[in-house]
């Protein structure tokens, strides 16, 4: 009799872990806190913990809370593709992942398809990847480089008075010598050929620490405009060089790579003036209020100086998360509310989002971020931005209202890259008209 | 001809600012023979720890001193933990551990003030000399200038230390042979304190200067790479030949970036030094300035 009881003791606490367990939606965060671009892994990976522990807070989604696991790549590919295999399978499996790194999203762009893990790539990564028929499992979620790209001259020309006034103008694209430097390349290049402006390409070898010698070439050409695509050092460097060689910061115009409070607080005086894209607009929202009073004054805060949140890459890790649960909970509307879902379910969520206006009001991020609306076809989901300037102090949104490129241009140039791709490949593109 | 000259006059400031990094290296390697890799990290270390000290509400003429005292504290735990059980084991054994070192340092850098990106304002401002653009239309940095006559007082107090000073016969006895520089008396863990610390002060300086133009942070640690074609150019044992290196990696990279680069797409000041060192080093393998060693088999 007492082994029988002890039995069903037994029974009931496992059934008790097990349900507990089935009650949780995992994500694994293959951050980096240390070395080089620790400032960017550090502030966006805290604003998404950030985001998923007020979640958690307020019941999890429908009820099925969010766990997650770090682990350290020090944004190198190697360290991220052995991040991504130790925690793929891990606490039933990882509803989707973000790396942060063109490095490692490359590394594992053909095991997530495998491992039927979709991929989010928030502003960075393959631009083609926008096309859901070749990469299903990839996101290049709200603005991809080359709708960055195309955004970057549609403000560049409005600043001249219209795009036909770019004519004849010169502009300088200085870039980190590497795959994400080049990224945007087809793109200028194009408009280039189109609007007859002449684009000068001046390459940086990394890590960009001394940039003597192409902010002279930048003195002797007298551009009209730079367009800065840098990372880490590079970036408040090239501010620093610019000052030193007299060009003006108002018209340097920075990838959002290169627009957080890390690149231009280096920079002091030389940064003034200086503006970049962004995909947030800069300022208070209610769920950054809402962070702060359930998250935070509850000691479950992710970054250790408090006045880091709503910063530059805070705010994009919100907005990251903002998408994930957005993910979740609209597989779970289709596959059952209160349910675990599988990798390939969410990625069903991330092809399925529409995160209007109305939504993001009710997330209390309205205007934090442009509204996000997927499909089969379109795994991006807005292609907007805005410009931004730091003024000495904070950065101030400069266009009042979200801007876009020519998206008809650019979703040409993402369908004739995949289709290359998945020939490369072998890949079959899907028949999105057959998608539930 | 003008932007020739605008060019060159850059690339020797910019190379004066390698030199600082390569400075390093000179000290350690002439004291023990030995390829500091950690001397990168400890730029860092330098430059964090004096930016740290500076956030918690110390002036900067506080928060200098202090750390050349922690440097100084790092060098004597340096020789006493790592290099004195090293004495008279391979170099390659003692080039190992400054490996080891070099990511100790970095992470506990990382651990006591953070990984954060730091501003630092040494109240230099890095602009053009006004009349130089007036009169000759050239931008000259005020703060290139003056990073130039801070490393030359490096250099020439440094030089002065090794040829003239007891200290620095001593340490020249050290480099040759660790063994035979014991039998005769040289107090070898004292010598090796000594040049850790100033290899510390050099280090604090290069990391204050370059923490100043790019901001502090672990990008400090790449600074070293830039020192490594100085040394083979100016011989790993030669103080004066840290500065004259730097001056030809400095100006040589600069001129090659403006005037090849357009040619060959850009991005050569990444390689562009170490071709020209490997180049040196197939005519003079021991650097301009190095000792000429010959051995008899």
């Amino acid at each position: 009799m007492k082994f029988i009881k002890q039995a069903l003791v037994v029974t009931a606490l496992a059934a008790a872990a097990c349900s507990a367990y089935a009650q949780e939606q995992f994500i694994p965060a293959i951050d980096y806190r240390v070395g080089p671009y620790a400032a960017g892994g550090s502030g966006f990976f805290g604003g998404a913990i950030d985001y998923m522990t007020l979640v958690n807070e307020k019941g999890g989604i429908n009820g099925v809370k969010l766990v997650w696991e770090e682990c350290e790549s020090e944004y190198n590919p190697t360290r991220g593709v052995e991040c991504y295999e130790r925690l793929k399978k891990k606490n039933g499996g990882a509803a989707l992942v973000e790396p942060l790194s063109t490095g490692i999203a490359y590394g594992i762009l053909d095991r997530v398809a495998q491992d039927k893990i979709p991929m989010t790539t928030l502003g960075y990564g393959r631009s083609d990847a926008a096309d859901g028929r070749v990469f299903p499992y990839v996101f290049p979620l709200i603005t991809s480089y080359w709708d960055q790209a195309a955004a970057m001259i549609k403000y560049l020309g409005d600043k001249a008075g219209g795009l036909d006034k770019l004519k004849g103008k010169k502009i300088v694209h200085l870039y980190h010598d590497s795959a994400f430097g080049k990224e945007p390349l087809p793109v200028l290049d194009a408009y280039a050929q189109k609007l007859g402006f002449e684009l000068i390409k001046i390459p940086v070898a990394h890590p960009g620490n001394e940039q003597q010698a192409q902010w002279l070439q930048i003195r002797q050409a007298k551009p009209d405009y730079v367009i800065l695509w840098g990372w880490g050092v590079m970036n408040a460097t090239a501010l620093k060089s610019a000052q030193r060689n007299g060009y003006p910061r108002e018209k340097i115009l920075g990838v959002w790579w290169a627009g957080s409070e890390e690149d231009v607080i280096p920079a002091g005086e030389a940064a003034k003036g200086y503006t970049t894209m962004t995909f947030n607009t800069p300022g208070n929202y209610p769920v950054l209020d809402e962070i702060r009073k359930k998250v935070y004054a509850a000691g479950k805060g992710n970054l250790e100086d408090k006045s880091r949140i709503g910063s530059v890459y805070h705010m994009r890790g919100v907005t990251a998360a903002i998408l994930w649960t957005e993910a979740i909970r609209k597989a779970q509307e289709k596959y059952g509310k209160g349910k675990v879902m599988t990798g390939e379910q969410v990625r069903w969520g991330f092809e399925n989002l529409n995160v209007d206006d109305a939504r993001l009001k009710a997330l209390g991020a309205f205007g934090m971020m442009p509204p996000v609306k997927t499909s089969c076809l379109d795994h991006e989901g807005s292609g907007a931005a805005k410009v931004q300037q730091w003024d000495g102090v904070k950065w101030k949104a400069v266009t009042p209202n979200w801007i876009t490129g020519d998206k008809a241009m650019i979703r040409k140039m993402v369908e004739e890259s995949a289709a290359k791709y998945a020939v490369e490949k072998k890949i079959t593109p899907r028949d999105c008209s057959k998608e539930g | 001809m003008q932007f020739f000259f605008e060019v060159l006059i850059a690339g020797l400031l910019s190379g004066v600012m390698y030199s600082l990094v390569a400075l390093g290296f000179v000290l350690i390697y002439k004291a023990s023979g030995v390829f500091n890799f950690a001397q990168g990290s400890m730029v860092y270390f330098a430059a964090l720890t004096a930016v740290g000290l500076h956030d918690k509400g110390l002036s900067l003429w506080l928060s200098v001193p202090l750390t050349m005292v922690v440097m100084v504290v790092l060098a004597l735990l340096i020789e006493k933990i790592v290099l004195r059980p090293l004495v008279a084991q391979p170099e390659i054994s003692l080039f190992m551990a400054t490996i080891g070192l070099s990511f100790f340092i970095e992470g506990l850098a990382q651990a006591i003030w953070g990984a954060n990106v730091r501003a630092l304002d040494l109240g230099i401002e890095d602009v053009p000399l006004e009349w130089v653009l007036e009169k000759a239309n050239m931008a000259i940095s005020q703060f290139d200038l003056i990073a130039a006559g801070i490393a030359t007082v490096l250099v020439a107090t440094l030089a002065l230390f090794f040829s003239r000073t007891k200290i620095g016969r001593a340490l020249r006895a050290v480099a040759d042979d660790h063994q035979a520089a014991l039998s005769i008396g040289i107090p070898l863990q004292h010598i090796w304190g000594i040049v850790w610390s100033v290899a510390g002060f050099v280090a604090l300086v290069a990391g204050l200067l370059w923490g100043s133009r790019n901001g502090v942070q672990f990008a400090l640690t790449f600074v070293a790479l830039k020192a490594l074609p100085v040394l083979i150019l100016g011989g790993f044992t030669s103080v004066p030949g840290a500065i004259v290196g730097g001056l030809i990696i400095g100006a040589s990279e600069k001129l090659a970036e403006v005037f090849l680069g357009p040619y060959v797409g850009g991005g050569l000041e990444g390689w562009f030094p170490y071709v020209l060192a490997l180049l040196f080093l197939l005519i003079r393998p021991e650097g301009l300035f190095g000792e000429k060693i010959i051995r008899r088999i």
